[in-house]
């Protein structure tokens, strides 16, 4: 049993072992995937969607630990995929996100992945969301997605996520930092993690304060700011509350529309560069664009035959 | 992988046709401290461009085994400095086998003694490599010998 279409029929049916193997065949795009992907998409069950992102450091392999133990504690299947970056030059990563999720590891109805970016800029793999898509069958629910340290811009995840969560940790800037473009923006909700060091209440205060003026988030309510200190839980049944809150909100039209575009364009992005470096001509436009006898525009035209 | 041509600065506008990274579990089984080592092999094996999940101090054979499932990796490396090796490793292998995961490599670093070596490989474990083993002989195994992703 190792083509995909079986694996996921036994993934369905609560074979870790089996979702496991499917997630590398989709970590590496194997071409026996592709047959499967409509059955992988229409397997979904609808688990919330819950993005973990912020700055390296700022608690968020401890925080989504605290909120699987809390989600557990309510009894819901916890889904977890963790992405870390890969090296520019050898390719290599180290995921170190297991370790602080130590005491789920042979929880049955938690399943913890970790991913390398693999190239990818945006925070996460280029393949998450359809390993998401793998959890979702698996009926994992909700499924926590946490990105690779982020810095200002890296807001992809905003894409795939319902429910954005943007971990901050005290003293990481002032009022500026906190109307500056980027990844504040995407956040539904920020979480002020390390709530028991002297500068979170005032932290929180600034983030408060500069979100409810709502700037980017036309339309949209400000985002609430909650204080968690991940390590002890405190703060974790409040940042649940304020998701589970989110959900309606997220699964709006509005909503529902700007995730299926999100989707359609990274399908067609990835479709698209996949035609082209297959196409003949791929090396010798290379060639051309280097030698500047050719614009990058119009080779990668020429490339999808347009 | 097309996105990833485009970043890699060792072959510039080139399709990536390397294979796939080799994704490699390290842990360290028992109640023993001590994990520079498992840390330095960690870094070393990314350098040479696996894809390494470090799981931390002080782990069950049965925690390792569903973290290996879960990750379905290619490799499991234990790391063990702790004297407990005879009771954990093997335990490791037997666990791993009940997933039905045969075909994962699993292999040994630390403070083992001789006397031990031959019971360990009767038991599962493929290499076991002591102290002034290069991190580029470990990767050069692991290549040589990981099942192929996939």
């Amino acid at each position: 049993m190792s083509d995909p279409g079986s694996l996921l029929e036994a993934a369905r049916t609560g074979d870790r072992r089996a979702l496991g193997r499917l997630l590398t065949i989709i970590e590496n795009q194997d071409p026996t995937l592709r047959p499967i992907l409509p059955r992988l998409f229409a397997a979904g069950r609808g688990a919330h969607l819950i993005g973990i992102t912020g700055p390296p450091g700022s608690g968020k392999s401890t925080l989504v630990s605290a909120l699987t133990r809390a989600l557990r504690d309510r009894g819901r299947r916890v889904g977890i995929i963790a992405v870390d970056p890969s090296s520019p030059y050898t390719r290599g990563a180290i995921m170190g996100d297991r370790i602080r999720m130590m005491e789920h590891s042979a929880d049955r109805d938690v399943f913890m992945r970790s991913m390398a970016s693999r190239g990818e800029l945006g925070g996460l793999a280029a393949t998450t969301w359809q390993a998401v898509a793998a959890l979702d069958a698996a009926a994992y629910d909700p499924i926590l997605i946490e990105t690779v340290g982020a810095g200002q811009s890296e807001v992809e995840i905003a894409g795939l996520a319902e429910t954005t969560v943007v971990v901050e940790a005290p003293e990481m800037g002032d009022e500026v930092q906190a109307i500056k473009a980027g990844l504040l923006e995407v956040a539904d909700i920020v979480a002020v993690n390390k709530g028991d060091r002297p500068a979170a209440q005032q932290s929180a205060r600034y983030l408060r304060a500069m979100l409810s003026t709502a700037g980017g988030r036309v339309g949209r309510t400000p985002a609430p700011v909650i204080l968690t200190t991940a390590t002890t839980g405190e703060g974790i049944d409040r940042l649940i509350e304020a998701i589970e809150r989110h959900t309606r909100e997220a699964r709006s039209p509005e909503q529902s529309r700007a995730r299926a575009v999100n989707q359609l364009r990274r399908a067609l992005a990835e479709l698209a560069q996949r035609r082209a470096v297959a196409h003949g001509a791929w090396l010798t436009s290379v060639e051309a664009v280097a030698e500047r006898r050719l614009d990058p525009i119009t080779a990668a035209e020429r490339l999808l035959g347009s | 992988m097309p996105a990833d041509e485009r970043q890699d600065p060792e072959q510039p506008g080139q399709p990536d046709e390397r294979p796939t990274p080799i994704r490699v579990l390290i842990a360290k089984p028992g109640l023993d401290g001590h994990d520079r080592g498992a840390k330095v092999l960690a870094r070393g094996l990314r350098d040479e461009g696996f894809e390494v999940i470090y799981t931390g101090l002080r782990q069950t054979p049965e925690m390792i085994a569903d973290a290996a499932e879960q990750e379905d990796v290619d490799v499991v490396g234990l790391s063990i400095l702790s004297g407990a090796h005879m009771a954990l490793l093997p335990r490791v292998v037997e666990l791993l086998r009940a997933k039905g995961m045969d075909d994962v490599l699993v292999a040994a670093g630390g403070i083992i003694p001789d006397a031990d070596l031959a019971a360990l490989r009767e038991a599962g474990i493929a290499e076991i490599f002591g102290p002034g083993t290069s991190i580029g002989q470990i990767a050069r195994y692991f290549r040589e010998r990981a099942r192929r992703p996939g």
